[in-house]
C-alpha cells in the first residue's frame, strides 16, 4: 500500500534533478566567458602536473619551477594526483583547461591516454610543455628533454675513465637485458670506449633486471669472475645503489670505482663513505626552472615551437628549440660530495 | 516497501492511516533527498563562488570523468541492496580494457566486435561471481577479493606494461562528443537508457522487491517465494556486464587500454553507492539518491580541484562526508522515530498504529 506513493516521491525526485541539471546548463553557456577569460588574468599562470604529488623528484623540479615563476613575476600552482596513473592525472588537465591557465606544465603518465584531454586546453588557449616525460610530440607544445642518450653515456664513460685513471677493466651493471634505453645506452658507451678510451676493456655486461636483490647478487658475481675489475657502470638507478650496496661492506671498497645513474637520496650515505666518488643524474631542479621559462616564453608568443627558436631562461642562459620542439636542459649533472647535500630527492 | 502486495477486497475502507508519517516528512526526511539538497548545495555555491566552475566546460568534463562510476553505481545499487557486494567490478572495466585493445590490435576486430565481445566476457566474469556467492554460497566480500585481483591479474598478463592506443579517431571522438552543442557529453544516453532500465527493475517490478526483501531477510525472502540464488545470480551477471561496458567507454575515452586502467575505482563505485543511501547491510536503497551520489562526489571535486586544494584535501573532504553520511542514517531514524512517537502519543494516546511498523525497517 506504501508503493504508489513512494514511486511518485521518488519521480518527482528524479525529474527534480534532472531539471536542475539542465537549468544549470543553460545558465553555464551563457555566463561562461566571464568565467574563464577572468581567471588569466594578466600575469602568465603556469601549473605544474607531476606523474604525482609526494614525489621527491617531483618534489625538487617543481621548486625550480616555481622560482622561475617567481623570478619572471607569473603566478605559480603544483596539482596532481595520489597515484601516477594517465586516468587520476586527466581531471587536472581539464581543470587547468577550465581555469584557463596560460600554460600546463606535464610530466604524462601515459605518451597517449592524456592527448585528448590536452587538446582540449589547447583549444582553450593553454600551452602545453612537457618534461621528465613526454606525450606523443603531436600532443603537446614543447617537451624538455633532461638529457640525450648521447650525454648519458658519454659522462658515464668520462665518469669512470676519471676515476680509474684512463686505463684497466670495467664491467656495466644495466637493468633488464631488453631494457630500451639502457641498451641504448650501452651500446654508445661501448661506441664512445672505442673511440677516445682505448685502454679501457669492457669485459662483461650483467642485468640485474632492476631488482635490487639480484643487481647485489649479480655485483657479487661480478667481483668474482673478473679479479681485476677497476669499475662499475650501472646506468639505473635501482642497480647503482644495490651495487654501492655491495662495495660498501666488501674488501672492495674505495678499490673499485662505480658510477652511473642515480638519486642524491639513494647514494647519499655511499658518496660519504667513500665507496662512491661520483654519479649523474640531470639535476630536476633546472629541468622545472627551464620547463616553466619555456612555458613563459611560449605564451608571450617568443617562441612557437619552431626549430630553432631561441628563448632565454633566467639564470641557465639561452636555449634552442630542437627537432620535433624539444629542448635539451643539457648534459647530466654530476654529483659528488660537494654537491649531494643540496638535493633532497 | 516491503509491506504486502496482496490487494485489499474492493469497497472497504481501512481503520487506519495508510501512512505513519505525512507525505512532506516520507518525502523530504529521507537519505536520498538529503543528498539531494546537498548537491544542490553543492552546485549553487560552486556556480558563485568558484571561479571558472560556471564554464562550459565543467558539466562536460563533470559528466566525462563520472560516466564510468554512473554506469557500474547502477548495478551494483542492486547488489548492495541483497545485502552483497561487488569489489571487483574495476577489475572487469581493465580486462574489458585490454580486451577491446587486444582484440582491434593484434586480432583486427572492428571496435563494435571488439567490444561485444569484452562485454559476454564481463558478463561471464560477473556470473563466475554470481555461481560462487549464490549456488556455492560464499560470501560476496571473500569472492569478489578473489575475482578482484584475478581479472586484474589476467588483464595485466594479456598486456604486460605496454598499451595499446592506436584506436581509430572516429571512436575516441565518438566517447568524447557532445549531445549537439549541450555540456552533456553522448556517454549519458546509453547511461540514462540504463538508468530507467534499472530503475524500473528495481523499483517497479516484482524482481525488484525480490531484490529488497533478500537485504532484508534473505530466509524470509525465500519463503515468500523469491528465488534468491537466481536473483543474485543475475545481479552477478549485470554488474560483470555494465563494468565491461564502462570499461569499452573508459578505454575509447582515454584512446588507451592498459591493464591498469581504472585500478582502484571499485572503492568510488562503492562510496558513492553508499553515500546515496543505499544502507551496505541491505534492504534500503533507491536509485536517485545513489545517482545524486555519484555526481555530488563528482562536482565537490571538480569544485576543490578549480580551488586548487590538492588532492589529499579532497579525499579526507570525501571520506568525511562518507562517514558523516553513514552517522545521519541512525541520526535520520531516531529523529523520525521520534517525531511519530509523538504524533502518536498526541493523537491516539495509549493505542500503537500498526502502520507504524514498517519504520523500523525503512530505518536501517
Amino acid at each position: 500500500m506504501k508503493f504508489p506513493q513512494r514511486r511518485l516521491a521518488a519521480l518527482a525526485s528524479v525529474t527534480l534533478v534532472a531539471t536542475m541539471g539542465l537549468s544549470a546548463c543553460g545558465n553555464n553557456d551563457t555566463s561562461s566567458n566571464g568565467g574563464s577569460s577572468g581567471s588569466g588574468g594578466g600575469k602568465t599562470t603556469v601549473t605544474f602536473l607531476p606523474k604525482n604529488l609526494g614525489n621527491p623528484y617531483f618534489d625538487t623540479s617543481d621548486a625550480g619551477g616555481k622560482k622561475a615563476v617567481d623570478e619572471f613575476g607569473g603566478t605559480y600552482a603544483e596539482v596532481g594526483p595520489d597515484t601516477a596513473t594517465p586516468d587520476a592525472q586527466v581531471p587536472f588537465i581539464n581543470t587547468a583547461a577550465q581555469q584557463g591557465v596560460k600554460a600546463l606544465v606535464i610530466s604524462a603518465d601515459d605518451p597517449k591516454a592524456i592527448c585528448n584531454a590536452i587538446g582540449t586546453a589547447q583549444s582553450a588557449g593553454t600551452k602545453i610543455v612537457t618534461f621528465d616525460s613526454d606525450t606523443s610530440p603531436s600532443c603537446r607544445d614543447l617537451f624538455i628533454n633532461q638529457a640525450t642518450s648521447e650525454g648519458i653515456a658519454k659522462t658515464e664513460v668520462d665518469q669512470v675513465a676519471k676515476q680509474i685513471g684512463d686505463t684497466g677493466e670495467i664491467a656495466i651493471l644495466s637493468a633488464a637485458a631488453n631494457a630500451t634505453n639502457q641498451n641504448a645506452w650501452i651500446d654508445l658507451m661501448k661506441k664512445d670506449l672505442a673511440a677516445d678510451h682505448p685502454n679501457i676493456k669492457l669485459v662483461d655486461v650483467v642485468y640485474g633486471n632492476d631488482d635490487d636483490q639480484t643487481s647485489f647478487d649479480k655485483t657479487a658475481a661480478l667481483l668474482q669472475a673478473h679479479p681485476n675489475l677497476k669499475g662499475i657502470i650501472s646506468p639505473t638507478t635501482v642497480g647503482i645503489a644495490a651495487a654501492a650496496r655491495y662495495l660498501s661492506t666488501s674488501q672492495h671498497q674505495g678499490k673499485v670505482a662505480l658510477t652511473g645513474l642515480g638519486t642524491p637520496n639513494q647514494m647519499r650515505e655511499y658518496v660519504k663513505d667513500g665507496t662512491v666518488t661520483s654519479f649523474a643524474l640531470w639535476n630536476p631542479e633546472d629541468l622545472g626552472y627551464l620547463a616553466a621559462y619555456a612555458a613563459k616564453a611560449l605564451v608571450d608568443g617568443d617562441i612557437t615551437g619552431k626549430t630553432g627558436d631561441k628563448f632565454k631562461a633566467g639564470k641557465l642562459g639561452s636555449f634552442t628549440v630542437g627537432d620535433g620542439a624539444t629542448v635539451l636542459l643539457g648534459d647530466p649533472f654530476v654529483f659528488d660530495k660537494s654537491n649531494i647535500d643540496q638535493f633532497k630527492f | 516497501m516491503t509491506t504486502s502486495t496482496l490487494s485489499r477486497p474492493e469497497g472497504r475502507t481501512r481503520s487506519y492511516a495508510a501512512y505513519g508519517r505525512p507525505l512532506w516528512r516520507r518525502v523530504l526526511l529521507t537519505r536520498e533527498s538529503a543528498v539531494i539538497a546537498l548537491l544542490v548545495v553543492v552546485l549553487v555555491w560552486s556556480n558563485l563562488n568558484v571561479v571558472g566552475f560556471d564554464g562550459p566546460l565543467t558539466l562536460y568534463f563533470l559528466f566525462l570523468d563520472i560516466a564510468p562510476i554512473l554506469l557500474i553505481a547502477l548495478p551494483m545499487t542492486l547488489v548492495i541492496i541483497t545485502g552483497e557486494i561487488d569489489l571487483s567490478v574495476a577489475s572487469v572495466v581493465g580486462l574489458s580494457s585490454v580486451l577491446v585493445g587486444v582484440l582491434h590490435h593484434d586480432a583486427g576486430l572492428s571496435i563494435p566486435a571488439a567490444a561485444v565481445i569484452a562485454l559476454v566476457v564481463g558478463a561471464v566474469c560477473g556470473a563466475f561471481n554470481g555461481f560462487l556467492v549464490s549456488y556455492v554460497g560464499l560470501p560476496s566480500l571473500a569472492v569478489t577479493i578473489g575475482t578482484l585481483a584475478l581479472y586484474r591479474g589476467i588483464a595485466v598478463g594479456l598486456l604486460g606494461t605496454t598499451a595499446v592506443t592506436d584506436f581509430p579517431q572516429k571512436w575516441t571522438d565518438l566517447a568524447q562528443q557532445r549531445i549537439g552543442t549541450s555540456s552533456y557529453p553522448v556517454v549519458l544516453i546509453p547511461f540514462v537508457v540504463l538508468a530507467v532500465l534499472f530503475a524500473l527493475l528495481l523499483h517497479f517490478s516484482p524482481f525488484g522487491r525480490g531484490v529488497f526483501e533478500i537485504g532484508l531477510n534473505n530466509e524470509a525472502a525465500h519463503f515468500t517465494g523469491v528465488n534468491v540464488e537466481r536473483t543474485k545470480f543475475w545481479l552477478f551477471v549485470m554488474t560483470g556486464a555494465v563494468s565491461a561496458l564502462a570499461g569499452v567507454y573508459y578505454t575509447l575515452r582515454y584512446g588507451s587500454a592498459r591493464g591498469d586502467n581504472a585500478t582502484g575505482m571499485e572503492l568510488q563505485v562503492i562510496a558513492a553507492v553508499l553515500l546515496g543511501g543505499v544502507s551496505i547491510f541491505g534492504g534500503r536503497g533507491a536509485l536517485h539518491g545513489v545517482v545524486a551520489g555519484v555526481v555530488l562526489i563528482g562536482a565537490l571535486s571538480s569544485a576543490m580541484r578549480l580551488e586548487s586544494i590538492t588532492v589529499n584535501k579532497i579525499n579526507i573532504v570525501i571520506g568525511v562526508l562518507l562517514v558523516l553520511s553513514v552517522i545521519s542514517t541512525s541520526f535520520l531514524a531516531w529523529v523520525s522515530a521520534l517525531a511519530s512517537a509523538r504524533t502518536n502519543r498526541a493523537l491516539r494516546p495509549g493505542r500503537r498504529r500498526p502502520s507504524a511498523m514498517p519504520q523500523g525497517k525503512e530505518s536501517r
